[in-house]
């Protein structure tokens, strides 16, 4: 095979034998009218319930289209000016922080040869098991005015920008490592044969072969990360004190004085930035090409013992401060009354004595994580591949690239009012749906499908365009290639997807508070409602039996990762 | 053949008895989760032919909820809410009037002022300082007694309270200032607190969580929190400024347009009963009921003495000013010192 970066991203126009024009034409079409249906179900999904809220942004409390009065008035009212500057620089900073310390783990665990990266890569995803509380109660322990580093901030408090960044840190950090691993885990050797061969050093290397070859992950993390922290308010609700961001000012203005319509000028704003951020990232992903073709090798590092001890540094913090989180919650858990009893005891893990639902709020949790797991797994990789793998009209993949990185720029609460609005409307066919456990499989599909679908199309991205040309002039149809070489081939992404659904519907809160019902309680707002009522240490063990099924689901989905990166792997170097 | 048949029509009729048994009632609340099994509870031993299914949240998230649900309220009936959410809901005409029997025997105060109530009382929550004792030993800060105590200097950056534009505990803190001080001194008053502050919180029984676990010295909350973590081990002494204390009426309503209004009735009614009153006083030291209420640990004996009189449609109406005066005024300063 000859090997021309010509030959590894050919158009379509080159691929296609004209013999059989008029079918392949056919068959555009239904992959265009399948990515329509796929639009359809994300603008039900996204765009209609978002439309119900937002569009109250232009109204007065009655209902009348007044312009942009709301805006003129909330932008007149002061403090704009610092919770916009306040978002921007805390969100900026967290997203500095984390796609480094990100980058460099994904480094680490990809391009070393450290033992145990199965293992790390299992702690590096901790945060992410875990519901939102529980890094602000460790945060408060570790850093608060009782806290037992107290002196570590010199003076500094906790409550402000100091703790949003590291709450902010800590919970997106799984996020960013996620889209990283994934750009990075297929590594074509050939490239750092070629850099060997040249005699470029190491640093030469990462910076010409390594760095390039995750930029559109970088980028993407980047992306994510910043939108995460500018719309969250659970992490400067609960530990920002007084130091106001827009996330919070949607709190006042709705949960505080119930203005829905200046909650919605709010929210209009909080689109902006993330829009920008949009934008850069489609500019960027505009000249990515596959870095894994149909003649790559996969890439083995060698030995090396400097790098290796570089890669160990490099985890080191980030462990460390994952650890230290995780490990002060459970101790949190066991606490009698912190900080005045620390006598430990296992009685707040009695959770049928709890209130907020006890047990059957947990399988309901259960239950509602799997839906979320199933609809949401298929949906995402299904729309993805129509987009990364078949032949679509550019304005479609624009529009649905759009619809699908969305929910990304919506807070919680933002979606969750949206979906009462949307689908409690007497008008609406399938308003029954409603305080169903549905509605919140829905919302959580609906609310973590953003870095799902990134995930989705990196992974898919990193696949030869020639897989679907071979194919072809096999007459092997793109459904089959989709079944036989494209699903095996992405199995590992397609099994952190599935994760990530997973673990994000068991842990969330910010939508799903206004759309449970009578029978369908949550574990994860019940954690929430007893630290509200004051029971920190039952709040803190209710957190951890979430973590740790989270961590169940993990650990099963590492072994199933592993037999699957086995023998794909085999299979792909064509060995056995 | 015969056998199955009979089956059929035994296992229907069982299943239309019990449908008329037991009729459902969807119940918003924002009363405390290990409350509620026993409101059920006491409820079903004299009606045992209603379930009640709760939705239990916080204050505001209920509040935005049934707000947000209007064009298709979910809700039947609102046991357990602020009167000011309750307010809130009748001005958009989403609960339906009712004079439940009993009515004559409830306190002038605990029930809409409109003929026939659009909302009756339940019980009040009332303003309370909770200061932490080792804290306070520790920073050397005398038991305050009134409010005008925490504008001293000795209390600097030791004072947490709800921010009112987050929170319905800080806008009824604000809103008993200005009533009681009038609104030149109450803001004066204010501005010599907010010296002290050392953060405004977003919910209003975190002030009292934060001194429970030494966060801070002394927080601006509410009694039953405070009775309730003090219950619970926290080294918590429950303040009642003499000046006065504001205070909430927490309230029961039936949701317009429920196609159950014979059991929301009932559970209405029941709901301003003696015994239900006597429920409430296990937590509450003032209850809708004047006579009922019995001393509670932790709360002062002449609780209802402490309250002010709390002009609720003066604080409805002026509410958007008064926020947007305190916004302009404390907010935004992004470090309060």
């Amino acid at each position: 095979m000859i090997d021309s970066p010509a030959l590894s991203t050919p158009s379509s126009h080159n691929r296609r034998p004209l013999s059989a024009f008029g079918q392949r034409f056919a068959g555009r079409w239904v992959f265009a009218l399948l990515l329509v249906a796929g639009c359809a179900v994300l603008g039900l999904l996204v765009l209609a319930p978002l439309y119900t809220l937002l569009s109250k942004s232009v109204e007065n409390k009655d209902g009348e289209f007044v312009g942009l009065d709301n805006f003129a008035h909330y932008l007149s009212s002061g403090g704009i000016e610092s919770a916009f500057f306040n978002s921007l620089w805390v969100a900026g900073l967290s997203t500095v922080i984390v796609v480094f310390l990100a980058f460099m783990a994904a480094w680490a665990i990809t391009r070393t040869r450290l033992p145990f990266t199965g293992w790390i890569r299992g702690v590096l995803v901790l945060p992410i098991l875990a519901p939102s509380l529980l890094p602000a109660i460790s945060l408060v322990y570790l850093f608060g005015n009782q806290g037992v580093l107290k002196s570590w901030l010199f003076g500094a408090e906790i409550y402000g920008p100091i703790g949003i960044i590291l709450g902010s840190c800590f919970w997106t950090f799984p996020h960013a490592l996620m889209i990283l691993l994934t750009a990075m885990d297929n590594a074509d050797g050939r490239h750092y044969e070629a850099a060997t061969a040249l005699k470029a050093s190491p640093w030469r290397t990462f910076w010409t072969v390594t760095v390039p070859g995750a930029r559109y992950g970088l980028v993407s993390a980047a992306f994510v990360v910043f939108t995460l922290v500018i719309t969250d308010f659970g992490v400067p609700k609960v530990i920002g004190g007084q130091f106001d961001v827009l996330a919070t000012d949607i709190y006042k203005q709705v949960i505080g004085q119930q203005k829905f319509e200046m909650g919605a000028v709010i929210s209009v704003l909080l689109l902006l930035p993330a829009m920008l951020a949009f934008v850069a990232d489609r500019y960027v992903q505009r000249k990515q090409s596959a870095s894994f073709t149909a003649r790559s090798v996969p890439y083995k590092p060698s030995h090396d013992r400097r790098r290796d001890a570089v890669g160990a540094l490099m985890l080191t913090p980030t462990l460390v401060f994952i650890f230290a989180i995780i490990g002060m919650a459970i101790y949190a858990s066991f606490v009698t009354f912190w900080p005045y009893n620390l006598s430990l005891s296992l009685n707040n893990y009695d959770f049928g004595r709890m209130d907020g639902g006890g047990w059957g709020a947990y399988l309901n949790s259960l239950q509602m994580a799997l839906g979320t797991m199933l609809i949401g797994t298929a949906l995402v990789f299904f729309n993805a591949w129509l987009v990364e793998r078949t032949p679509q009209p550019r304005l479609l993949t624009g529009v649905f690239q759009l619809l699908s990185l969305l929910p990304l720029a919506v807070p919680g609460l933002v979606l969750g009012l949206s979906y009462i609005f949307f689908f409690n409307h007497p008008d609406n066919p399938i308003n029954f749906i409603y305080g169903t456990l549905f509605i919140l499989i829905l919302s959580s599909v609906t609310h973590f499908y953003a870095v799902s679908h990134l995930t989705a199309v990196t992974a898919l991205k990193q696949l030869d365009k020639e897989f679907e040309a071979v194919g072809e002039s096999l007459k092997a149809s793109r459904w089959r290639v989709l079944f036989t070489v494209t699903l095996p081939l992405c199995l590992p992404a397609i099994l952190d997807v599935a994760l990530y659904l997973f673990v994000n519907a068991m842990t969330t809160v910010s939508a799903v508070v206004f759309l449970y019902g009578h029978d369908s309680q949550l574990a994860s707002v019940a954690v929430l409602n007893m630290d509200e009522a004051g029971d920190i240490a039952p709040a803190a063990a209710m957190a951890i039996l979430i973590t740790v099924t989270c961590a169940g689901a993990k650990l099963l989905q590492g072994v199933l990762r592993f037999w699957v990166d086995r023998s794909t792997r085999a299979w792909r170097q064509g060995t056995e | 053949m015969k056998h199955l048949k009979q089956a059929f029509a035994l296992a229907a009729l069982t299943m239309a008895m019990n449908a008329s048994a037991q009729t459902e009632l969807t119940v918003y609340t924002a009363v405390e989760a290990e409350d509620l099994k026993t409101y059920a509870k006491r409820f079903n031993e004299e009606h045992p032919d209603i379930r009640i299914n709760w939705v239990r949240d916080s204050t505001g998230v209920i509040t935005a909820r049934l707000l947000a649900e209007k064009e298709n309220p979910q809700a039947d009936v609102v046991w357990g809410l602020a009167g000011t959410s309750l307010l809130l809901l009748k001005n958009e005409g989403m609960l339906q009037p009712y004079a439940p029997e009993g009515l004559d025997k409830l306190s002038p105060k605990f029930r809409d002022r409109d003929e026939t109530p659009s909302w009756v009382g339940m019980d009040a929550w009332m303003a309370a300082l909770c200061v932490n004792t080792i804290e306070a030993e520790k920073n050397n800060l005398p038991m305050p007694k009134s409010w005008q105590d925490l504008t001293k200097p000795v209390y600097q950056g030791h004072v947490v309270m709800p921010n009112p534009n987050s929170s319905g505990t800080g806008f009824l803190d604000v809103s008993a200032w200005l009533q009681l001080m009038g609104e030149d001194e109450g803001w004066t008053f204010m501005d010599g607190l907010h010296q002290n502050i050392s953060r405004y919180t977003h919910s209003g029984s975190k002030p009292c969580k934060m001194a429970a676990s030494g966060e801070a010295a002394i927080g601006v909350s509410f009694a039953f929190r405070g009775a309730r973590l003090k219950e619970k081990g926290a080294p918590l002494e429950l303040v009642f400024p003499e000046e006065g204390l504001g205070w909430e009426v927490e309230a029961t309503a039936i949701v317009n347009g429920t196609d159950k209004l014979d059991a929301a009735q009932t559970l209405v009614d029941w709901s301003i009963s003696r015994k239900a009153m006597e429920m409430y006083n296990e937590g509450y030291a003032i209850v809708g009921m004047p006579g009922v209420a019995q001393p509670v640990a932790h709360f002062p004996e002449n609780a209802e003495a402490l309250i002010i009189e709390n002009d609720f449609s003066w604080a409805a109406s002026n509410r958007e000013a008064i926020l947007t005066e305190w916004a302009s005024r404390y907010d935004g300063k992004s470090e309060a010192k």
